[in-house]
């Protein structure tokens, strides 16, 4: 009787997830062995036929390295600056609300607000970097226009949205750790830079995996700024994974295709999440 | 030798004055504590010897050295802190030997102090345990262990036995004091109990509102009480205290119609008497009567009323109250200790009545 009130209990929660998670998961992973239906010929069975496509196609592997060199681009810095300005917020200093709240505010605008106000920002010859550039001699560059140069601006663009957002699971991480500990190593001669890596860090390792995890996905997941700043141009330089699953779906309308390519993307990400915690679990000291 | 001096040494925050004005010494190898209730500032105290606290006003020098401005890290000082601040990723081993890590000694000597230490305290099959894998007491060994590591010579703690059950604690009670003389620390230690304070200090600072009240061994704090403060903290139970007034033969307690219990004026003054040094008689005395008892095992504690004024009496053993409440009480007059009831200090030189007499 009590097992039967439980599965209740779960059931609507369970509903919800089954309609609108596994469901489309496993309807996607079907469709992905299907040819598109047009009008002439409906959908039939091609196995493998679309990963086969998926493999030849240069725009798919273009797509992907930009999107690995984003995610190398954008995790290590950003947590990086999020762990500095968690320790510096968290110390005693006058207007430290303010500061906080300065780091933290990119976090709560929206991407695409983020990504007019940095349109701002890289616009050629009236945009800030430029005029501050042009203040010290620089040359005028075309931030979003030059294959060369529109992923890196991105990153930078992502970095600033991100770490702030990090800062505040560092913060919260660093204010459960006990002030003796620190006082207990000045005491021992330890001075502030090993006390870092001999306790601050190692005691941070849990947040640190769950800021990677959540930070390896949302350099696959997120595109707004692309549909602002760039449209994947020039020539895909800019193009992320799941910017290019859109436009396979919306704009050329091969749902098939774009299915192959959200397994992949599904597929990478699990095994991205998996790797990290079996790696690192190990070596983590969970309090 | 004097190794640890404080000279007008103050501490505010803002407005508030934690510590106000200490002045001591502390012997080399002695075990000083610091007691006295909480918030008076105690920690305060130790953790500007410590160097984690900055100074307000005043010196403190150790070994003869001005360090008051010379970081927690330079002092080569180490503390047991009431957390312990152990390292929680650590294993017992490398919390203890953190210091020697980060001072860079050589592996071979690390390894021979530890185990050296680890056999001192005890703690010779846990080195490859995590703290969370630890009791309290077990915890408490490895703070130890990582402050007598360092051989720094001086040991601050900060309640270090606080967390412990009744029974550990008077363990570690023994065995700290025991570790203190075999090593020849100088330890100054900080608790708001009394009876750490008296079986474990070669000296006590008895502190109250950030002012010293009164520096001494424990026999002095328990045998000449400077203040009424001092005379109420040390003891269990406390010392009574009465409020005298002007009687006929000498000073009365007031409120009673008893007879003189000192020569000379009362009022104005208060008597102090030890539970302890009270005897309840059939012969001549102060008449008080008895309202309930508290036995405790080894004695009972009884309380007893002279008066309008209530007071507590231990007696050995098991103490029963006859079918009459009232008796009379009689102490030796050298146990008596007269004080200034408007300063609560101490007054010396007057005469108590012996009543055995
Ligand atoms: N960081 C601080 N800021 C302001 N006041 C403090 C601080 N630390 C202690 N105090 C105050 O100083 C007084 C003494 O504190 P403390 O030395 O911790 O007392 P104890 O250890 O004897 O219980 C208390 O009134 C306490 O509120
Ligand atoms: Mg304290």
């Amino acid at each position: 009787m009590n097992h039967v009130y439980g599965w209740l209990l779960l059931l609507p929660a369970a509903v919800f997830l089954l309609a609108f998670t596994h469901y489309p998961t496993v309807a996607t992973l079907m469709q992905s062995f299907f040819s598109e239906s047009t009008a002439l010929r409906p959908s039939v069975f091609v196995g493998l036929e679309n990963y086969e496509l998926l493999a030849e196609d240069e725009i798919f592997w273009k797509v992907l390295n930009n999107n690995l060199w984003y995610a190398a681009g954008t995790i290590p810095t950003s947590i990086a600056i999020a762990i500095l300005m968690a320790i510096w917020v968290n110390r005693r200093l006058p207007g430290r609300g303010l500061v906080r709240m300065a780091y933290f505010t990119p976090t709560i605008l929206p991407m695409i607000a983020v990504a007019n106000i940095w349109l701002f920002f890289y616009t050629p010859e009236i945009g800030l970097f430029d005029q501050i550039g042009a203040v010290f001699g620089m040359p005028s560059q075309n931030w979003l226009g030059d294959p060369d140069l529109v992923l890196g601006s991105l990153i930078v663009m992502t970095i600033w949205k991100e770490a702030g957002f990090f800062m505040i699971f560092y913060l919260a991480a660093l204010q459960s750790l006990p002030p003796e500990l620190e006082e207990a190593a000045h005491l021992e001669g330890a001075g502030r830079w090993y006390f870092f890596w001999r306790v601050t860090f190692p005691l941070l390792m849990p947040t640190t995996l769950f800021v990677m995890i959540n930070a390896v996905i949302n350099s696959f997941k997120m595109v707004d700024h692309l549909f602002i700043l760039t449209k994947g141009g020039p020539d895909n330089a800019s193009s992320l994974l799941l910017y290019y699953i859109f436009e396979v779906a919306f704009s050329f309308f091969d749902e098939s295709y774009a299915a192959t390519l959200t397994v992949v993307l599904l597929v990478l990400l699990a095994v991205i999440a998996v790797g990290q915690f079996v790696l690192m679990d190990k070596r983590i000291h969970y309090r | 030798m004097s190794v640890i001096e404080l000279v007008n040494v103050s501490k505010s925050w803002g407005g508030a004055v934690a510590v106000d004005d200490a002045t001591f010494t502390v012997e080399d190898g002695s075990f000083l504590v610091l007691l006295g209730p909480s918030g008076c500032g105690k920690s305060t105290t130790l953790r500007m010897i410590a160097g984690l606290e900055s100074v307000s006003a005043g010196t403190i020098r150790i070994a003869g050295n001005d360090v008051t401005h010379l970081p927690a890290s330079k002092r080569r000082i180490s503390m047991v802190f009431q957390s312990y601040a152990l390292f929680p990723h650590l294993d017992t081993a490398e919390n203890i030997i953190f210091g020697l890590r980060v001072r860079k000694v050589a592996a071979a000597e690390r390894r021979e102090r530890l185990n050296k230490v680890a056999d001192t305290v005890g703690l010779g099959g846990l080195l490859d345990r995590k703290p969370s894998q630890l009791s309290g007491g077990q915890r408490q060994r490895v703070a130890l262990a990582r402050a007598i590591i360092a051989e720094t010579g001086i040991c601050l703690m900060d309640e270090p036995l606080s967390n412990l059950d009744a029974k550990l604690r008077h363990d570690m009670r023994v065995e700290i004091r025991g570790l203190q003389q075999r090593l020849g620390m100088t330890v100054i230690y900080v608790t708001h109990d009394q009876a750490e304070a008296m079986s474990m200090a070669d000296k006590v600072i008895l502190l109250r509102d950030g002012r010293i009240e009164q520096e001494g061994t424990p026999e002095d704090l328990y045998d000449h009480p400077a203040t009424t403060f001092s005379a109420s903290f040390i003891g269990t139970p406390p010392m009574n205290l009465f409020d005298l007034a002007d009687g006929a033969g000498g000073a009365v307690i007031s409120e009673t119609g008893s007879g003189p219990v000192l020569d000379g004026p009362g009022q104005g003054f208060q008597l102090g008497i030890r539970p302890e040094h009270i005897r309840i008689t059939a012969g001549a005395g102060i008449a008080a009567r008895l309202l309930a008892t508290d036995y405790l095992g080894a004695d009972t504690i009884v309380s007893a009323r002279i008066g309008g004024q209530s007071l507590l009496i231990r007696m050995p053993g098991r103490f029963h109250i006859g079918d009459d409440p009232n008796v009379n009480l009689r102490w030796p007059s050298e146990a008596v200790h007269v004080f200034d009831g408007q300063t609560g200090n101490r007054v010396n030189g007057r005469r108590a009545v012996d009543h055995a007499a």
